[in-house]
């Protein structure tokens, strides 16, 4: 439980760190993109700073301009108004080739290279760059095995490949020259839930070997809440509606267009971001068989439940018995199963869902190791979430001028 | 300048012209009605049947590589010089254009709309006269057209292959007709071109259904550039 | 003026088929395919004339694929220029290939460049549009993951576009071949070379059976050969096209 715990208070700013990357922060500085011939900007004065190491999510809905202000980053667009920097050098005073090969580009459609192998394809940019080729044959290997591809894919074409593995190609290929940004622009739209959900959780676990300073595109809040350090919503017409870590964009939307926008069960939302290892856990009353019932039993009274969890010598949970039935030595027959365990790493969304198709007020949590961690029950995820919410208020408090 | 000494060759051999061009068009319709009539109904039903893509591609690749005059010079050793022989030319190397454009435009009547048709209890013919032959029309009309190009416009060789007669003859007896003469019968040959693609141009868009009318890529796709 | 015509009316009544030797009698009779005829002619007309027949063709393709080259590329770069080419390579292209020849008689006389500068027109139409075509169906998102990645503009041209282009410019340059083989035959009508001109010879001699059908045969293998040509070069230049999906 501890570790997790840390895991996680360690947050997400802090992955930058952990591998010693060469991450970048991202401004913008009041930037207005307005096409030629159109009244309506499609960008419009958009300030921003994405922190090194962070990963954005840009979510809008159609037409917003997510894609414009992140082609504005590599300049795939010009723009006039307004300044980018990374890491402090605007992107207009680079010269535009050597900016992008430092840039890695993924795209929903993956503009994989028909006419090149995969290997070819990845060392597009290393080429570039004029590696060496013992240096990009290494890097191949390195990057196939790092988005989860076998090597003998390295000879295929890419019609060879399935959606989801060419996708893996296309990300592998952004990563090629290691860049410190990553522009990704809805690079898992076209995939399967299935296989979107299994490439969300490898680019994480990704994420958090080589840091990267990552901005995304999504047309999925659920997305941008799971991937997100920061979410940033836009507004039809490119403005800015709300810039803020997952958590906060659930509690507290800035007004009626973000709460639509992240959807009317955002409460739930909030609980699919939180884990069991993140509550204080209540303690579970708990005995060994044939230790004294009555001293169990005045345990059990003492916390107000009406079970105990009845545990081998190592502390693992074997069932329950009712607090009657504890007269005499604690008799294991007497037990009745405990049914579907919680564990730490368990999202409170799903151990809400246990808890109510076990109809149970509780749920039992076990550790890594299968021992009993505790309890939690209804109220004490209620408590979480209002904790929270608490807090942002209170912070909502400061803001209204008095 | 070259206009006027043209109206005049014109206006001096009105009779020999008018009648090397029906020469012409006799040669013209003779080979390519005979050229649609083994190729549509063969092409048509290999499509319909969705058998023989390799016959009807592989005929439509070699017929493409063959010389026209080569071609020609061999129906020589059989038919001999004259028109029987010329127009044999022409019917072989009309035929693979025409056959695989019918297949390729029979064979490629998206299966959703037969199966339907099939699903109503039309039978294979009647899926074929009502279904698959209105909507393989246009591109059907744009290989007859290519094709209908490439015979009037091959015609002149017949002339260097001794059949006496045609606006080939005049083309290709700079000697007695002069150059203004050779100018003359060959705007003479573009015209009647010209007149036979725009036939099959109308032809083509009145089979094609108005609301498709437009989508250039049809013909563009469909039918083989073929030059003379 | 050559005149064949003329020339095949006025000649000699009987049959002249020359070589062959008194004891020929398969020539005397112009039987259907003289073997020993075309053995013997083989080494001073037949190989001599399919040679030129070769480097005509390549020759013609050569001019009129960097023209054609050229004028994509200018035209897949400024929009503008696609119209006038297309127009004016179409219009070419509509013109009987003898009259053409006979017209540059008049021009350029008997030579070499009239023979060359028809071949040449008849292949602009179908190398600009399939170049062209070609590039331009480059998907456009392998184009922005190309400009993302940070490929220059001629690194594009050459690296992704004309690559994703060749299966198309092959296709063309194979339709091109395939038309110059055959009208090659047609030029030796206005210049004495390639195996046209044994066909134009047999056919003043009275229609020369042997001599027609072994030009006429190699002609025809030729056009069958460069077709096929094309065809492997397609398959072996473009591995990764076998997998294009449906
Ligand atoms: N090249 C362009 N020229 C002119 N207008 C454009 C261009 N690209 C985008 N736009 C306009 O700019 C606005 C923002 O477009 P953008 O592609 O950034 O939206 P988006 O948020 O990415 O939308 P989606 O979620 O549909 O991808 C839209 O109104 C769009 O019509
Ligand atoms: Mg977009």
């Amino acid at each position: 439980m501890t570790s997790l715990d840390t895991a996680h208070d360690e947050g997400p700013s802090a992955r930058s760190g952990a591998s010693g990357g060469t991450a970048a922060e991202i401004v913008f500085d009041s930037v207005t993109k307005r096409y030629a011939g159109q009244e309506q900007p499609a960008v419009d004065n958009l300030s921003l700073t994405i922190g090194a190491g962070e990963i954005c999510m840009l979510v809008g809905p159609s037409g917003a301009g997510k894609t414009t202000a992140l082609k504005l980053i590599n300049r795939l667009i010009d723009f006039e108004e307004g300044d980018i920097t990374i890491d402090g050098r605007g992107v207009r005073g680079e010269n535009v080739t050597a900016l992008r090969r430092g840039i890695g580009y993924v795209i929903q459609q993956t503009g994989l290279f028909p006419h090149m192998t995969i290997a070819a394809n990845i060392a597009t940019v290393p080429r570039l760059l004029r590696w060496d080729k013992q240096r990009i044959r290494a890097r191949i290997d390195e990057l196939l095995e790092l988005v989860g591809l076998e090597p003998e894919y390295a000879k295929r074409y890419p019609a060879q490949l399935s959606g989801g593995q060419r996708q893996r190609v296309g990300l592998a290929r952004a990563l090629a020259a290691d860049p410190p940004v990553m522009l990704m622009d809805e690079p898992f739209g076209a995939l399967d839930p299935i296989t979107r959900g299994r490439l969300q959780e490898e680019f994480l676990r990704l994420h958090a070997r080589v840091s990267k300073t990552v901005v995304f595109v999504t047309h999925d809040i659920d997305e941008a809440i799971k991937m997100g350090d920061r979410v940033c919503v836009l507004r039809q017409g490119g403005r800015l509606a709300q810039y803020d870590p997952p958590d906060v964009l659930l509690a507290r939307p800035v007004d009626e267009f973000v709460a639509d926008f992240v959807g009317a069960d955002r409460g739930l939302k909030r609980l699919s971001l939180r884990r069991v290892g993140d509550l204080h856990l209540l303690p579970a009353p708990s005995a060994r068989a044939g230790e004294d019932g009555t001293a169990a039993r005045a345990r059990v009274a003492e916390v107000g439940y009406e079970t105990l969890i009845l545990v081998d010598d190592d502390g693992r949970p074997q069932g329950m018995i009712g607090r009657d039935s504890l007269n005499g030595p604690v008799n294991a027959s007497d037990a009745r199963s405990i049914g579907v365990f919680g564990r730490l790493d368990m999202p409170l969304r799903d151990a809400l869902s246990v808890m109510l198709s076990q109809a149970g007020s509780h749920l039992v949590v076990v550790d890594d190791d299968g021992r009993l961690a505790g309890l939690v029950s209804a109220d004490l995820i209620s408590a979480e979430l209002a904790g929270t919410d608490a807090s942002a208020r209170a912070f909502d408090a400061d803001e209204v001028p008095t | 300048m070259i206009t006027a000494t043209v109206f005049q060759f014109f206006g001096d051999n009105t009779s020999l012209l008018l009648d090397q061009c029906v020469w012409t068009l006799k040669m013209f319709g003779a080979a390519f009605g005979i050229a649609v009539l083994i190729a549509v109904p063969l092409g048509v039903w290999l499509g319909h049947i969705h058998r023989g893509a390799f016959l009807a591609i592989n005929i439509s690749n070699v017929g493409r590589a063959l010389p026209s005059l080569a071609v020609i010079a061999i129906g020589l050793t059989i038919f001999g010089l004259g028109f029987l022989n010329v127009m044999i030319a022409l019917v072989i190397l009309a035929v693979p254009v025409i056959l695989t454009n019918a297949y390729v435009a029979v064979d490629g009547v998206d299966s959703d709309l037969t199966e339907a048709a099939r699903g109503m209890g039309m039978t294979g013919l009647q899926t074929l006269w009502r279904v698959e032959l209105p909507i393989a029309l246009p591109l059907l009309f744009a290989g007859m057209r290519t094709a209908a190009l490439y015979v009037v416009a091959t015609t002149p060789l017949a002339a260097l292959a001794g059949a006496d007669g045609g606006l080939g003859d005049v083309i290709a007896n700079q000697a007695s007709y002069r150059f203004v003469g050779v100018v003359t019968a060959s705007l003479l040959i573009s015209l009647l071109a010209f007149a036979i693609d725009g036939l099959f141009a109308l032809l083509q868009r009145s089979a094609t259904p108005r609301s498709l009318r437009g989508r250039r890529g049809i013909e563009a796709k469909g039918s083989v550039l073929e030059a003379t | 003026m050559i005149g064949i015509l003329a020339q095949g009316g006025s000649g000699p009544v009987i049959p002249d088929f020359g070589g062959g030797g008194a004891g020929n009698s398969c020539v005397r009779d112009n039987g259907f395919f003289c073997w020993n005829w075309f053995q013997q002619n083989w080494s001073d007309t037949f190989q001599p004339r399919l040679i030129e027949h070769i480097e005509l063709t390549v020759v013609a393709l050569a001019i009129g694929f960097v023209i054609s080259f050229a004028a994509a590329l200018f035209a897949y770069r400024y929009k503008w220029f696609d119209f006038p080419f297309t127009t004016f390579s179409a219009f070419l292209y509509t013109i009987p290939s003898l009259a053409l020849f006979q017209v540059l008689v008049g021009i350029t006389g008997l030579t070499l460049a009239t023979a060359l500068i028809p071949l040449v027109t008849y292949t602009l139409l179908i190398l600009f549009r399939n170049t062209l075509i070609g590039l331009q169906e480059v998907p456009d998102e392998v184009r922005e993951a190309a400009r993302g990645m940070g490929l220059t503009r001629r690194q594009i041209l050459w690296r992704v576009e004309l690559p994703l282009a060749l299966p198309a410019i092959l296709a063309g340059l194979q339709i091109a071949a395939v038309t110059v083989v055959s009208l090659a035959t047609v030029a030796a009508f206005v210049y004495d070379h390639g195996l046209g001109s044994p066909i134009f010879d047999a056919i003043n001699r009275g229609t020369f059976k042997t001599e027609l059908i072994g030009a006429g045969g190699l002609a025809i293998l030729l056009g069958i050969a460069s077709y096929a040509f094309f065809a492997v070069i397609q398959r072996v230049a473009t591995p990764w096209a076998r997998y294009r999906r449906a």
